[in-house]
Formats: structure tokens, C-alpha cells, sequence
């Protein structure tokens, strides 16, 4: 069985630590907020102006001044604080967030990362995903291993040699969990992608079929 | 009263609007934007604005309202995906349409405000953002130069203002309004609640009054764009 959208977010969970300051993307991304282990101290930072994001308000208790990245109604932490757009960026920009967690269109064998623009079918903006990518110590990626084509019902694998959408950041992503699968991504070097890890049910040959890009396969793989 | 303080957005408005001025208005989506002041632009009929803001409004609010009137000739934003009807004019060529990555606005709008022309980021670097920009290394690593961005008119909304113009913010309503402040040749701000000076604690000022040149106090309707909540145990 492929994972879902859930243990997705669960296994992106695992590269919290304790103490890490994290961004999370819009979509399943947000989720990971829900797998943040008992007793870790995570703090997640909002790109419109917010460190220490607390749950979602009670009904009849949201608050239209506090708003996260996705313009959903959200509540403030004990240790919350705000600031403008430009500090905040400068958070990310700067170096200071350990964890970023993203969707995305296509991902490329050298941690190329596509998410923000269809040519002349989407034009909604990359927002602050270019910043984060360029700024954050760690790029994970969550996202479905193919995209479906509406028209045809094809399966559209994502995990490419090279994305023919245009970028979000060049050699960006360290990490890429998909349904099928975890890949860690050599950013920095020429090698291939690794998979390290398999959703319970699929097959290396599954897993195969469905990836555009080369890869290599983790040792502790065949051992399983 | 102090100068700066003006009865309405109308008012706050005379003799600064003008065609094809370049407009900042602050805001993240639509929490924290200055809603009295976007609809005196619309009531003044200007056109062929440049609007500088990080979103262009949901279709018949805030800057939304601005496209229906086709006001606005060009948008500066980096999200723009909850107007479908900024889509359509963008896609049909009767809006032009420039996107910067969100840190690269906030950061060229304030160093306009504080005087710097130009900067070197990485955000950017090897995709579209960086076509025709100069490109430098810095410590072995590349960096695309932005330039600042400066404006006619700066509209923002704060929560609480005094007579003089500091203002004090909201918590995430606060996003591009301070930059935005800085960053106007006019800066008009509207705030919630307009109080006397020695009202606001000078060490809790988030923009002072400097930055500010006329003030109005008004209403708003703060609509949410996405309520989500959570149920009680």
C-alpha cells in the first residue's frame, strides 16, 4: 500500500529535531505540524509575520488580524512573536530556519525544485518558496509520486533527469518523500538520487516504472 | 490636531491621486489591508495604477476591487492565485504582471524606504526571476542584484495610531505595512483606533511618525479569507 497523505506528512516528520525553527508549505506540508513528536520542542514559523504558530482556533474564536502563509485562521503560543514581512524574510534569507517543508510540481535528480508556474495555464505566483528553498539549511519535499494528466488519465512521474517547468531554486531539495517512497538528493554533487526507504506494498520495480530519474538504491534496502 | 490627521480616505486622498501613479498598498492576503483607503481610490476613478502589494485581493475585495473598475495597469505581487478575475485579465494582456519571490519584495521595498538602491540575494539565482539581473559571487556562492522599489503613494493599515503618526500593528496584520510606510513619497496610514499623542508607550511604536504624513481613523470589515477551526474536546 502506498502511503497517504497522513504518513506522508508523518515520515517528513521524522527530520524534525529538537529546537528546530521550521516553515511548512501549503498542502500536505501543513500536516506535518500533526506528527510532531511528544516532548520535541518545534517552533513553526509563519512567512507573513509569525514564529511559534499555534493549532487552528475554536469555532467563534478566529481573529482575522492572525492569519498563517495559506490565509487560514490560526492562534498564538505562549512564546509566539510577530514581526513585518522583512523580518521575517530575513529569517529565511539569512540562514536561520533549519526545515522547510514543500510540495511540489517536479522535482529534478539534482535537487532542482519546480512549484510555482504552469506556462499560460497557471499564474498564481511563487510566493515565498524561492526564499525559503535559497535560504532554508534543509528542503524537504512531499509530494504525490506521479501527477495524473486530467485529460488522458496518464501517470505523469514527477522524480525527473531534469524539470521542463521553470524553477523554484536550482539544486534546492534534500529530500523527497513521495507515496511510493524516500529519496535523499545529492544538492551538491553529481551523483544520483538514493532510495532509502519503500511505502509498505511497492516494489522497487513499482517505484522504477514511476521515476523518470536514475537512482541508486540503499544498501539497507536490499537487506529488508 | 495635529497636520496629519485627515476626517476620511477621500480626504486623506485629495490632491495626492493621479493617473498612472505607482501605488503600495500593504497587506498579506486580505489580513492587515487598508480597506477605507483602496475604496477611496476606487471612488476617485484614477487609472492605469501601478499597484505594489504581496496579493491583488479575492475578486470583489480589497485590490480585487480595483481590477473589476480596470484601474490597475500593473500588478507587483508575489501570489496572486485567489483572483480569478486578475487570471483572466492578466492571461487576455490588459494587466501587466510582474512577479518577485515574497522575500525579494519585502526587502526591495524596504530598501527603498531606507535609501539603498540596490541589493544581492540568492533567492532567485538560475530561474526566471534572475533573466537580465546582474549576477555576482559572494564567499563562492551566486547572488542575483534586485533594486529597490519606491512609490507615489504608500497606503497602510495599522492597528492603533496617534496624532502624529506612529503606529502600532496587530499581530500578523503587521506583514508588509512597516516597509511599505517607509517606502512612499506619501504615506497614508488608517488605523483602527486614532488616539492622542502620549496615548501609545514610545517603546512599543512599530513605525514612527515620520514615515507617516496623513492619518485617518476608520472602520473595517476584516473579512477572512480561509476560517478554519478546530472543534472543542
Amino acid at each position: 500500500m502506498a502511503w497517504t497523505r497522513d504518513e506522508m506528512a508523518a515520515r517528513a516528520a521524522k527530520e524534525l529535531r529538537d529546537g528546530f525553527y521550521v516553515n511548512l508549505g501549503i498542502g500536505i506540508p501543513t500536516l506535518v505540524a500533526n506528527y510532531i513528536p511528544a516532548g520535541m520542542h518545534v517552533t513553526l514559523q509563519s512567512e507573513n509575520g509569525m514564529l511559534g504558530m499555534g493549532p487552528f482556533p475554536f469555532e467563534g474564536e478566529e481573529d482575522a488580524d492572525l492569519i498563517n502563509a495559506g490565509k487560514q485562521t490560526i492562534t498564538e503560543l505562549p512564546y509566539s512573536s510577530y514581526f513585518s514581512s522583512a523580518d521575517s524574510f530575513a529569517m529565511i534569507r539569512g540562514g536561520h530556519i533549519d526545515l522547510s517543508v514543500l510540495g511540489a510540481m517536479q522535482v529534478a535528480a539534482n535537487g532542482d525544485l519546480a512549484n510555482w508556474m504552469i506556462p499560460g495555464k497557471m499564474v498564481k505566483g511563487m510566493g515565498g518558496a524561492m526564499d525559503l528553498v535559497a535560504g532554508v539549511k534543509k528542503v524537504v519535499v512531499v509530494m504525490e509520486h506521479c501527477a495524473v494528466d486530467k485529460k488522458t488519465g496518464a501517470l505523469e512521474p514527477k522524480l525527473l533527469k531534469a524539470c521542463n517547468l521553470p524553477l523554484t531554486g536550482t539544486r534546492v531539495v534534500d529530500l523527497v518523500v513521495t507515496d511510493l517512497g524516500v529519496f535523499s538528493i545529492d544538492k551538491h554533487g553529481h551523483g544520483k538520487p538514493t532510495l532509502i526507504e519503500l511505502a509498505p506494498g511497492v516494489t522497487l520495480e513499482e517505484i522504477k516504472s514511476k521515476t523518470e530519474a536514475e537512482f541508486d538504491v540503499a544498501e539497507s534496502l536490499f537487506a529488508a | 490636531m495635529s497636520k496629519k490627521v485627515y476626517p476620511d480616505a477621500v480626504a486623506a486622498l485629495a490632491g495626492v491621486l493621479r493617473d498612472d501613479m505607482t501605488i503600495m498598498a500593504g497587506g498579506f492576503g486580505l489580513c492587515g489591508i487598508p480597506e477605507n483607503l483602496i475604496a477611496a481610490i476606487k471612488l476617485s476613478g484614477v487609472k492605469g495604477l501601478t499597484v505594489i502589494s504581496n496579493n491583488a485581493g479575492v475578486d470583489g475585495f480589497g485590490l480585487g476591487q480595483l481590477l473589476e473598475t480596470k484601474q490597475v495597469a500593473k500588478m507587483v505581487s508575489s501570489y496572486v492565485g485567489e483572483n480569478k478575475l486578475f487570471a483572466q485579465q492578466y492571461l487576455s494582456g490588459e494587466l501587466e504582471l510582474e512577479f518577485n519571490p515574497q522575500g525579494t519584495l519585502a526587502e526591495r521595498i524596504r530598501a527603498g524606504g531606507a535609501g539603498i538602491p540596490a541589493f544581492f540575494t540568492k533567492t532567485g539565482v538560475g530561474t526566471l526571476v534572475a533573466e537580465g539581473k546582474e549576477l555576482r559571487q559572494f564567499d563562492g556562492e551566486t547572488y542575483v542584484m534586485e533594486s529597490w522599489l519606491r512609490a507615489d503613494l504608500a497606503i497602510v493599515k495599522a492597528w492603533k495610531g496617534d496624532t502624529e503618526g506612529n503606529l502600532i500593528y496587530r499581530k500578523t496584520a503587521r506583514n508588509f505595512n512597516p516597509m511599505m510606510a517607509m517606502a512612499g513619497k506619501i504615506t497614508v496610514a488608517e488605523v483602527e483606533q486614532l488616539v492622542n499623542v502620549g496615548t501609545i508607550d514610545p517603546d512599543h511604536v512599530h513605525t514612527p511618525g515620520i514615515f507617516v504624513q496623513r492619518i485617518i481613523e476608520g472602520s473595517h470589515e476584516k473579512r477572512i479569507e480561509q476560517r478554519t477551526t478546530r472543534k472543542r474536546d
